[in-house]
């Protein structure tokens, strides 16, 4: 180990994060052909790192999410998105295991992203940002999981991008990967994801104080632009039915409709929330820079246009899971995933869980979903040769 | 009524465990809430896999720890590549495949030997019934009215022996079971087994 960047111990939890800086003596290399250095990286961690180093799980976050999994978020003080699922006895015990997760590669809570200065010129990148990759915020994962001193990680999951980071983690770095959970994901975007991406973006650059992307010089923010985008992609993340159920038809705060363009309809005002809270703890760039990185992933596509070729040789332990109303990433996108791996005989589960609640399911209660992922990772952790907390036997 | 044998498995079901070879590659097709695969895990140190169609019996297995995916015969067997397994096993679930000819070429050209077991409709009970009665059979083994059944393939041991043949495939085993899944003392491939036995199990590998 060459001393370019000293081995950190693991840092304990501390409700504000960590800060880590990346890159300085050996440059992080782009796909998009420019090397990056340094990078700054914003991490959380729960739990203990064990002797063995063998119990510690990535946590990949989605496209507006954060390294916030578990800790009031700084900004608008909402709960972690996975709250539920971290804890003591939870899902992701923390009695057991050692928990990480990120702020992506242009990101806006404190990874190196759009909104940061550009040490060669002392002014933010906006634009002049590199368009970055899925590939490119895996190999700064795998800079922080090295820099943490960890050489494999027990187990990748997320959700949505995150779990396209999952295959991306388990495509590129078959042997520091034991198990994976990608759920409510695919391997690729599809033409329909591009779309509603492509209109977000539109949204943003139409905003007049996106001014070429430096609005940040000028003192101004496209929040209109970005909160059109924003709400758009929040339908996307819901289901027919949840919406109505929501909402129906139900008027707000009025008892009939104004023959104008109020927001008439709860759904409307539920959106205009959406969007306008967004803004707060949200950079447009970034999300331009972000979404970009979601479109461009296709997994097969680096690999002569063959899935399997992706996983071939994999001895990771993989739990695909799919939700049966998500039509953003609909299940047949996860059977694809797995129909590559059975055809390298890798090891893996698969389950579409039943629910009603469209893309977002995986940020809610579902029961199901949770039994799955526990004895997942308790069959996982028994391979490992993991031991339960106050157990002596492996 | 299956009769559940030491170690809470169905009697049927510890009879073809007791064929797998220790540390083998297994695929349980139609792996039900996994409890083959998870006795073949415990018992006998197999690396197991399953396919099941039903969400609750996949929730079942994959949240004990089993490596099962949601999907079915018909469509998930192409995928595997030659030679992944050691043995395939296919349990009372033939008869509900769409193109069980498909499907049993597809488990010996994954699996080095398959092991089958499928409901008899050659047993003097549905013929007669059906000769007598007039009526399509409902059986304690084949517990469905014709119009919900998921069994869409039935087949008697004399048929799935010339199916056999046909595909060049070589029987090694034969064993007639009764409706509890216990062994008949008679052979499984004979014209007693067609006749009196309520299910046939059949260990097969490629000629």
């Amino acid at each position: 180990m060459s001393a370019v960047e000293p081995l950190g111990t693991c840092p304990p939890h501390n409700p504000l994060g960590h800060t880590v800086e990346l890159g300085r003596d050996r440059p992080i290399r782009l796909d998009c052909g420019i090397e990056m250095a340094p990078v700054t990286v914003a991490y959380q961690t729960y739990g203990r790192l064990n002797a063995d180093k063998t119990n510690a799980i990535l946590l990949c976050h989605a496209l507006t999410g954060d390294h916030y999994v578990a800790d009031p978020h700084p900004i608008t003080g909402k709960p972690g998105w996975w709250i539920d699922l971290v804890g003591p006895g939870k899902v992701f015990d923390t009695d057991r295991y050692f928990l990480i997760c990120s702020n992506v590669l242009g990101g806006c809570m404190g990874t190196t992203g759009p909104r940061d200065i550009n040490p060669a010129t002392g002014k933010p990148w906006g634009q002049t940002f590199p368009v970055i990759t899925i590939g490119d915020m895996v190999r700064v994962q795998a800079r922080l999981v090295e820099y943490l001193g960890i050489d494999d990680l027990f187990c990748v999951i997320g959700g949505s991008m995150g779990g396209m980071q999952v295959l991306e983690w388990a495509a590129s770095y078959p042997d520091k990967v034991f198990s994976a959970i990608p759920i409510a994901t695919a391997a690729r975007h599809s033409a329909q994801n591009i779309a509603f991406h492509e209109v977000g973006r539109q949204a943003i650059i139409a905003d007049p104080d996106w001014m070429g992307g430096n609005y940040q010089e000028a003192g101004l923010r496209p929040h209109r632009g970005l909160a059109v985008a924003r709400m758009a992609a929040h339908i996307t993340y819901l289901s027919e039915t949840a919406l109505h159920r929501k909402f129906g038809r139900n008027l707000q705060d009025r008892d009939q409709v104004s023959y104008g363009f109020g927001a008439d309809f709860q759904v409307e005002s539920y959106l205009r929330h959406q969007g306008s809270t967004f803004v707060d703890r949200f950079d447009a760039n970034s999300y331009l820079y972000i979404t970009r990185a979601m479109d461009y992933f296709d997994l097969a596509a680096e690999r002569d246009g063959v899935l399997a070729n992706a996983f071939k040789g994999t001895r990771t332990r993989f739990c695909v899971v799919s939700f049966s109303s998500d039509w953003l990433f609909p299940t047949p996108e996860s059977r694809a995933v797995v129909h590559a791996l059975n055809a390298v005989a890798a090891n893996v589960s698969f389950v579409e869980v039943q629910s009603d609640k469209g893309h977002d399911a995986f940020l809610l209660d579902e029961p199901e979903f949770h039994a799955t992922l526990t004895g997942f990772l308790e069959g996982a952790a028994e391979h490992r040769g993991l031991r339960r907390k106050g157990n002596s036997q492996p | 009524m299956m009769v559940i044998a030491n170690g809470n498995l169905r009697v049927d079901l510890k009879l073809i465990a007791d064929m797998v070879e220790p540390g083998s590659r297994v695929l349980d097709v139609g792996c039900s809430d996994g409890s083959l695969l998870s006795w073949l895990g415990r018992h006998k140190n197999v690396d197991g896999r399953g396919i099941e169609l039903s969400m609750s019996g996949v929730s079942a297995a994959v949240s004990q720890g089993l490596s099962v995916i949601q999907g079915d015969a018909d469509t998930d067997l192409k995928d595997y590549p030659t030679g992944a397994f050691d043995t395939v096993i296919l349990s009372q679930t033939l008869q509900a495949t769409y193109a069980p000819r498909d499907v049993l070429a597809n488990m010996l050209r994954i699996g080095r030997r398959a092991i089958v077991s499928f409901p008899n409709f050659g047993h003097w009970r549905v013929r007669v019934g059906l000769a007598l009665g007039g009526r399509m059979p409902v059986t304690d083994t084949l517990a469905y009215e014709w119009y919900d059944t998921p069994n869409i393939h039935f087949c008697t041991i004399r048929d799935f022996l010339v199916l056999c043949r046909d595909l060049g495939i070589t029987v090694e085993k034969g064993i007639a079971l009764d409706r509890e899944g216990r062994v008949l003392p008679f052979d499984g491939q004979g014209v007693l087994a067609n006749l009196l036995a309520d299910q046939g199990l059949f260990v097969l590998s490629r000629s």
